[in-house]
């Protein structure tokens, strides 16, 4: 259904997609699962936003992805192989292709902008130099290049308990391109973030996502920046998928499909945008 | 209804300080402790101190073999508990939260912790006696033990507290778990840690002083030799050379503190 490219520019991927998601459950506990038989595919290079009700399962669906979270049944196949089976050391070079953003930044505060960006190399080094934090010259010139990309090459020395939000996540950002990977996972990347910073960011995530050909599957609440940087929206509701279709495609009645009780404010929201 | 309260909380009060009262009075009672006795004697002791208790000539020439003995048992805190804070950090990311391998790990190691950290310094030492008899290892080892229960429990703390969310992030990159504890967990928890790790080598030095006197070994040994031979002089040298060093270490440490936190 989405092999059609949006891109004209782009060659068509030969093959299968990047990411594919099929009848993926995944139950906490005794009660209505998290997430309950979800499937779509996501191209390479592609930009989705899920977005949805707090609670919805969105953040248990980006985490099962990596299995950060342990899926209870489904399957996830990324680049052709099947997630779920990969032992310890390929679950680890599965993680170091895939980076991940969060809506807490998740540094390590105490720590330098470079030294926090250098992070990203970790997944790719054997023990011993993880555990040393032995980063060769070329991955330092490329964390500095990294970080001038993200405009922060005034503070590549300062720690980042000193950053304002907008700029740890950034760094943030920095740290899954050092990974240099083909999709990045974004959990609510802008929700602490006031509207310049969370703008300044989406611009940022979108200009990478089409440079690098990164795809990106990003958790996000507020409808109206799901629309103007997606190329694709996934609309999930109690753990189900109720909406997988382009922006324009977003009529105020799946909004209220996917939000429930909660889409008349939204709705209003999403008509003062388009009126603006 | 508020007044059942008040009364209940009247009633509460009166049992419990008819109790403490009934135990003071029995314990006096069965010692045949003399309380007024008790209290002039302190009197008494101050007026002997600054009679007897002050170093003299005679004691300052000791002075250097006070200061060797005293060296002697900083030096021996410092390492065994520097010792067991290496232990300590390794026990506590097999009990942390954020960092064990699995429920069963905590388990284990807590309880390990709690059992070394219940057991008073003193009983250490009288029963690593029955093995080591009166040496220096003794004091060693029973410094190292109590330092290890107490540091594993607060560096389990430290961990625990200490907001790593950054270990997620690392986990994604797939950092394997070595990495994320030398790259993200110590980086964050190491001056709280290294906090403890003062704040325990001023305990032990203070400690060390008891235990000597029990191990007959260092500083203590060598005031309880002054004392029971009637030498008050060079006794009082060796509290007054313990004070100093104790407020010394005291202040450096919270130097250190104060740059590292
Ligand atoms: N660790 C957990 N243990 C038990 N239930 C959880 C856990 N994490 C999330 N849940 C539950 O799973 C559902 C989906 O949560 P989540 O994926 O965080 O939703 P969202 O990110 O869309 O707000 C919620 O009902 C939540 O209470
Ligand atoms: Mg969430």
């Amino acid at each position: 259904m989405t092999q059609v490219s949006q891109f004209p520019g782009r060659p068509l991927l030969s093959g299968r997609p990047l990411l594919e998601v099929s009848q993926l459950v995944k139950r906490y506990d005794a009660g209505k699962p998290a997430l309950d038989g979800i499937s779509f595919s996501i191209r390479k290079g592609e930009f989705v936003s899920v977005i949805g009700p707090s609670g919805a399962g969105k953040s248990t669906l980006l985490r099962c992805i990596n299995r950060m979270i342990e899926a209870t049944s489904g399957e996830v196949s990324f680049e052709g192989a099947s997630v779920g089976l990969l032992d310890r050391k390929n679950l680890k070079r599965l993680r170091s292709k895939i980076g991940m953003i969060f809506q807490h930044y998740n540094l390590v505060e105490r720590l330098t902008v470079i030294e926090n960006v250098l992070h990203g190399r970790l997944g790719a080094k054997s023990t011993l130099a993880g555990a040393a934090g032995h980063y060769s010259r070329e991955e330092k010139r490329q964390a500095t290049e990294v970080i001038a990309m993200l405009g922060l090459s005034d503070h590549l020395y300062q720690r980042c308990d000193r950053l304002s939000g907008g700029q740890k996540q950034r760094v943030g950002i920095a740290r899954a391109l050092l990974q240099d990977p083909r999709m990045i996972l974004c959990d609510e990347p802008i929700a602490s973030l006031d509207p310049n910073a969370s703008r300044n960011i989406m611009e940022q995530l979108k200009r990478f996502s089409q440079e690098m050909d990164i795809a990106l599957i990003v958790n996000l609440h507020q409808v109206n920046v799901a629309c103007k940087y997606s190329d694709r929206i996934l609309g999930v509701n109690a753990g189900r998928l109720v909406f997988d279709g382009r922006p324009e495609e977003l009529t105020p009645e799946k909004i209220s499909q996917i939000y429930g009780a909660e889409s008349r404010s939204l709705t209003a929201e999403l008509g003062e945008q388009y009126a603006s | 209804m508020p007044a059942d309260i008040f009364v209940r909380r009247f009633n509460n009060g009166l049992v419990f300080f008819l109790s403490v009262a009934a135990l003071t009075a029995g314990s006096i009672l069965i010692t045949q402790y003399d309380v007024v006795a008790g209290f002039t004697s302190i009197a008494k002791a101050f007026a002997w101190g600054a009679r007897n208790f002050y170093p003299d000539h005679h004691a300052m020439a000791r002075l250097p073999e006070i200061l060797r003995k005293l060296w002697q048992t900083v030096l021996m805190s410092i390492a065994a508990t520097t010792v067991a804070a290496i232990f300590a950090a390794f026990m506590a990311m097999l009990g942390s939260r954020t960092t064990r391998f699995n429920a069963l790990s905590s388990i284990l190691v807590r309880g390990l912790a709690s059992v070394f950290r219940n057991i008073p310094l003193v009983a250490w030492a009288m029963i690593l006696m029955l093995a080591f008899s009166q040496s220096l290892v003794t004091g060693y080892l029973a410094l190292f033990f109590g330092s290890f229960g107490f540091l594993t429990r607060a560096f389990i703390e430290t961990v625990d507290e200490a907001s790593l969310d950054a270990v997620e992030a690392l986990r994604a990159t797939g950092a394997g778990y070595f990495a994320i504890i030398f790259q993200a967990v110590l980086p964050s928890c190491l001056p709280q840690m290294v906090s403890w790790l003062l704040f325990m080598i001023d305990t032990n030095i203070r400690d060390a002083t008891l235990v000597g006197l029990l191990t007959g070994t260092g500083i203590g040994f060598t005031f309880d030799l002054y004392y029971k031979s009637f030498h008050f002089h060079e006794a009082s040298l060796v509290v007054i050379m313990i004070v100093i060093t104790i407020i010394v270490i005291e202040m450096f440490s919270n130097y250190v503190r104060r740059i590292i936190l």
